[in-house]
């Protein structure tokens, strides 16, 4: 029997308030996460790439329970997160850190920095309490940064450095997992290839688990195992990274990959990909939440919502031109047509 | 009129049919020992009808640069010293009115948040017809035309209602388009934008770096853009200007300086942006360290604590002495003591022949 | 391995000794403290500092004008308008002190439940201030003083009970705001509790504007209540609470002008001098202020 991974999610669904009543009790919800399902083991770097609104940083938090699951289960360490107590979740926590796009806003602006990780450690009872500075400039070495930056406070101090201790407060508390969420998007080219080196040598040597939501695919290319591609809610790719820059399957990850401008002049008069506008999130069009906007619709596409499938071993979309099926094998899977159509 | 060849033109000083010429450029912010000096003597011109990409990392001065030909420079901020002369008029003589005046008509600007620039309570079509009411002098009917027409070529579809939208109604992308309307409508002989697809999502941002690229070159339109992205470079730009710490370190063709760049900070550049399928298992270049204060001086390059070159040639003059531009190729030139025609300068320690120097 | 990222050190300074020293950059902080340092001394001190027995009554020197032996002239009985002056200080620190203490302390634990509870709670106390905030701010503090009767301390608690809304607000959006902040989130991904989050770093993020807050909305309260003695409904004679002093000089207004504007004074300086150091405050307590 093999053991389970690190992390599974089934079926996850978070929704957001829209609209309130007179007493705060919401009345209408929009769907940022609508349905996914990915697993991620010991040590594995899954990349999740996707637009702006696509539900990426949505589930990235849900991940690491900072929002509530509407549907569907986060197992984390063989744990479902809805479960737990208050106590086994602040242990859990312990395990599944989570680093910020903008380590300005993460750090609170009245502590020194050296204080905020150090939070951490008190927070989690971890280490005597003597020992706990000690440990703080111990992980302020490991991110390449002396203990006399403890003292300082975050707006002394660079983007970058700033980052760099993003990294050390969820490292200090050795776990498996660390959600970064668009670590890099906020800083310089120059300094966002220090993080990512950084990122890779740590991951080897803490034997990280990494869940790298961002929405540049080169940056994903470079530090990723995995890729997801996430568009409105839904994964609609995921596979190995070789297999999905080399061999992308889904007409929005090659539309997404055409779009990426290239460094090399080769590529300069190629044609934008036309895409058309991204749809209003809370009126997504039927069946195929990607289908106006897509070269290879067709009638399938506007009645039925496609679940994503493996459609080569460690390959899955969601596409029904991808899987080949056309309307009369549909039929046959009407039962599951039926059930999507539902949600939408 | 002078007609002189692209070829003739050095790197940096201009020629007579430049559009633009900048000279000697600084931009501070600030007074006494706190003076943050964001430009810091900055030669740039822009031919008719030429794209030039600026491009720098955060604190290079680009925005500023920016900012400072349009002489959108706000108190405690200054133009403190130069020339910038457009068309043959001296921009920073310019009084409010006459100031006013050109920036519509001559110059048009885009920005990196459309969704902000555009007003709120306004219909996007009388946002557009409103520069060519004031200053084309069309009556409302005409402008309301000629703005539903404009946003067609910026590809906005159905023109008609959304003419008719609000701001918050349309898209990020598609306010963007509304911009380069506006900022296209009296047909300026140079647009400026600043980081314009910085905002926007990348299959958004294909589509409007063609739009940016095609409307200038339909209406040889020169088009200055500032980006971080040496990507949106590739892609758009004929001219290249790199920027760093206030100055421009290196400026050449979009080939020469793409495949064959020659300042450490350029290279340190295109090393350390990961790029799509690229070879499996290379590791990234970063550049160590950030970038210096500009509340200090900087005697010498200011590239030099951070450059490999430097440390690997043991050049102190990096230190002490801000290198000249140096033409190395036709339409490329580069400030820096560690080329290997200017290591021979600093072996016999004279002066570089004036032949070889720019300025 | 260090990153060479800094070219300068900062020497690091301790945080109060950095707002101290901020405080001696801003001239409008400076002032307004010194106003309060004052009021505190002379009310502290006031047995010593002022000349005479503040309550003596002396019929022939009455309404005399200010001369060596009365600094600032005597009121309609002959009591000595300095040492009047003197200890009306004690009352206007008082007022200021429990007035602001009620005030804060409830509203700002209101602000923090709305704030920091869940939507229900919110809504409940958020529709009880808006109930509070829908009657006129004077005619509250006159219907608690109608039903308690008046006396200084039912007027400073009634002031205290209608400023509790400013104050909940205030708390209340600084709360929702911090709460959106990336470093909340970080608290909670790092397993801290709900209290500790809501007193370890919420409730600081929330204490500058509240101190802003504070000097601002303290001489607006002490002013009404002030305002109430005028009216009789606070501080009762021979009290010499500025307020109620104004009430029996008026009639002198033209005759002894003196006796009119020697508690007005006293209130304007006190009030503006709180103002100003909380306009001074507001710029040193900003972190980024470095």
């Amino acid at each position: 029997m093999t053991t389970p991974p690190l992390l599974d999610v089934e079926g996850l669904h978070v929704r957001y308030p829209v609209s309130r009543d007179v007493f705060g009790r919401p009345t209408g919800h929009v769907s940022a996460v609508d349905g996914v399902d990915f697993t991620l083991e010991n040590g594995e770097t899954l990349g999740l790439v996707g637009e702006s609104g696509c539900g990426k940083s949505t589930l990235g938090r849900a991940v690491v329970a900072l929002e509530p699951a509407a549907e569907g289960t986060v197992r984390f360490r063989g744990y479902d997160f809805a479960r737990l107590s208050d106590d086994e979740l602040k242990q859990q926590r312990r395990f599944g850190q989570f680093i910020f796009q903008n380590p300005r806003t993460s750090f609170d602006p009245r502590r020194s920095v050296g204080a905020s990780v150090r939070m951490a450690l008190d927070i989690q009872r971890l280490f005597r309490p003597r020992e706990r500075d000690e440990a703080v400039a111990e992980i302020f070495r490991k991110v390449g940064l002396g203990p006399e930056h403890r003292a300082r406070y975050p707006h002394e101090l660079s983007g970058g450095q700033l980052q760099r201790i993003g990294i050390a407060r969820a490292l200090v508390l050795q776990p498996q997992l660390i959600v970064c969420d668009e670590p890099v998007s906020a800083l310089d080219v120059s300094v966002q290839a220090q993080i990512l080196n950084l990122l890779k040598d740590l991951r080897g040597e803490f034997d990280l688990a990494l869940l790298f939501v961002s929405h540049n695919l080169a940056v994903v290319e470079y530090i990723a195992d995995r890729v997801a591609v996430m568009y409105y809610g839904r994964i609609v790719e995921i596979t190995s990274r070789r297999r999905l820059f080399d061999n992308p399957l889904h007409p929005y990850t090659h539309a997404l990959l055409e779009s990426v401008p290239s460094m090399d002049l080769a590529h300069r008069d190629d044609p934008a990909p036309k895409l058309g506008d991204p749809p209003d999130p809370t009126h997504l069009p039927s069946g195929c939440r990607f289908r106006n906007r897509c070269p290879r619709a067709f009638d399938l596409c506007r009645e039925a919502d496609p679940e994503t499938v493996e459609v080569e071993p460690g390959h899955a979309v969601a596409c029904w031109a991808v899987r080949g099926v056309d309307r009369a094998r549909a039929r046959e899977t009407s039962a599951t047509i039926t059930k999507t159509e539902e949600t939408t | 009129m002078v007609t002189t060849t692209h070829d003739d033109r050095h790197g940096t000083a201009g020629s007579a049919d430049d559009l633009l010429a900048i000279r000697g450029l600084r931009t501070e912010f600030g007074t006494g020992d706190r003076t943050v000096r964001a430009v810091r003597g900055v030669d740039l011109s822009i031919a008719r009808g030429e794209i030039l990409g600026l491009v720098g990392e955060s604190g290079s001065g680009k925005s500023v640069l920016a900012s400072s030909i349009l002489r959108l420079i706000r108190p405690p901020g200054r133009i403190a010293a130069g020339e910038i002369v457009f068309d043959g008029r001296d921009v920073l003589a310019m009084n409010t009115r006459t100031l006013s005046r050109w920036r519509g008509r001559d110059i048009g600007i885009v920005f990196q948040q459309p969704q902000g620039c555009l007003n709120p309570v306004r219909r996007i079509g009388w946002q557009v017809a409103e520069p060519l009411r004031l200053k084309k002098g069309l009556g409302r009917r005409a402008a309301w035309d000629e703005a539903v027409q404009l946003l067609r070529s910026v590809g906005i579809p159905s023109p008609e209602s959304k003419a008719r939208a609000y701001p918050h109604q349309v898209s990020g992308g598609q306010a963007q388009r509304v911009m380069i309307a506006i900022a296209l409508a009296l047909r300026p002989k140079l647009l400026i934008a600043d980081e314009p697809t910085t905002a926007l999502d990348v299959t958004i941002q294909a589509q409007i770096l063609e739009l940016l690229r095609d409307s200038c070159r339909t209406h040889g339109t020169s088009l200055l853009f500032v980006t971080h992205d040496l990507g949106v470079i590739a892609k758009l730009a004929d001219r290249v200007a790199v920027m760093y710490a206030g100055n421009i370190v290196e400026t050449g063709s979009v080939g020469g300086i793409l495949e064959s760049p020659r300042h450490p900070y350029t290279r340190g550049l295109m090393d350390a942006a990961p790029r799509l399928r690229s070879s499996e298992g290379e590791r990234l270049r970063d550049i160590p360290g950030s970038i210096p204060n500009l509340a200090r001086p900087i005697p010498g390059c200011p590239f030099a604590p951070r450059c490999g070159l430097r440390k690997e040639l043991e050049l102190d003059r990096c230190d002490r002495e801000m290198p000249p531009f140096v033409q190395s190729a036709e339409r490329h030139a580069v400030r820096c003591w560690g080329l290997p025609e200017m290591r021979t300068a600093n072996r016999t320690n004279a002066a570089a022949p004036e032949r070889e120097i720019v300025r | 391995m260090t990153v060479a990222g800094f070219d300068e050190e900062i020497t690091v300074i301790p945080r109060w000794r950095r707002i101290g020293g901020h405080m001696l950059q801003s001239r409008a902080a400076c002032v307004g403290a010194t106003i309060l340092l004052i009021l505190f001394v002379l009310a502290l001190f006031a047995p010593w500092i002022a000349p005479y027995d503040p309550f003596k009554i002396d019929p022939i020197h009455r309404l005399a004008a200010p001369s060596a032996a009365h600094w600032i002239g005597t009121d309609e009985v002959g009591r000595d308008l300095a040492s009047r002056i003197i200890y009306g200080t004690r009352y206007f620190l008082l007022i200021c002190l429990v007035t602001a203490a009620i005030s804060s302390s409830i509203g700002t634990l209101l602000g923090l439940l709305a704030g920091a509870g869940s939507p229900l709670v919110d809504g409940v106390i958020m529709r009880f201030i808006d109930i509070l905030l829908a009657f006129p701010y004077i005619l509250m503090v006159l219907v608690v003083v109608a039903v308690a009767g008046p006396s200084l301390w039912t007027g400073m608690v009634a002031v205290g009970i209608a400023g509790i809304p400013g104050y909940a607000r205030l708390v209340r959006s600084t709360v929702l705001t911090v709460r959106q902040e990336d470093y909340v989130t970080v608290a909670r991904a790092l397993g801290a509790s709900r209290r500790e989050i809501l007193f370890g770093t919420i409730l600081p993020n929330v204490l500058s504007p509240l101190i802003v807050y504070l000097a601002f909305a303290t001489p607006l309260s002490a002013l009404i209540a002030s305002a109430l003695s005028f009216v009789g409904l606070g501080a009762q004679p021979p009290a010499p609470e500025w307020g109620a002093m104004l009430v029996n000089s008026r009639t002198y207004l033209f005759s002894a002008w003196w006796a009119v504007a020697a508690p007005g004074l006293a209130l304007c300086i006190s009030i503006f001098g709180m103002n100003i150091l909380g306009n001074g405050l507001r710029d040193v307590l900003d972190p980024r202020n470095a």
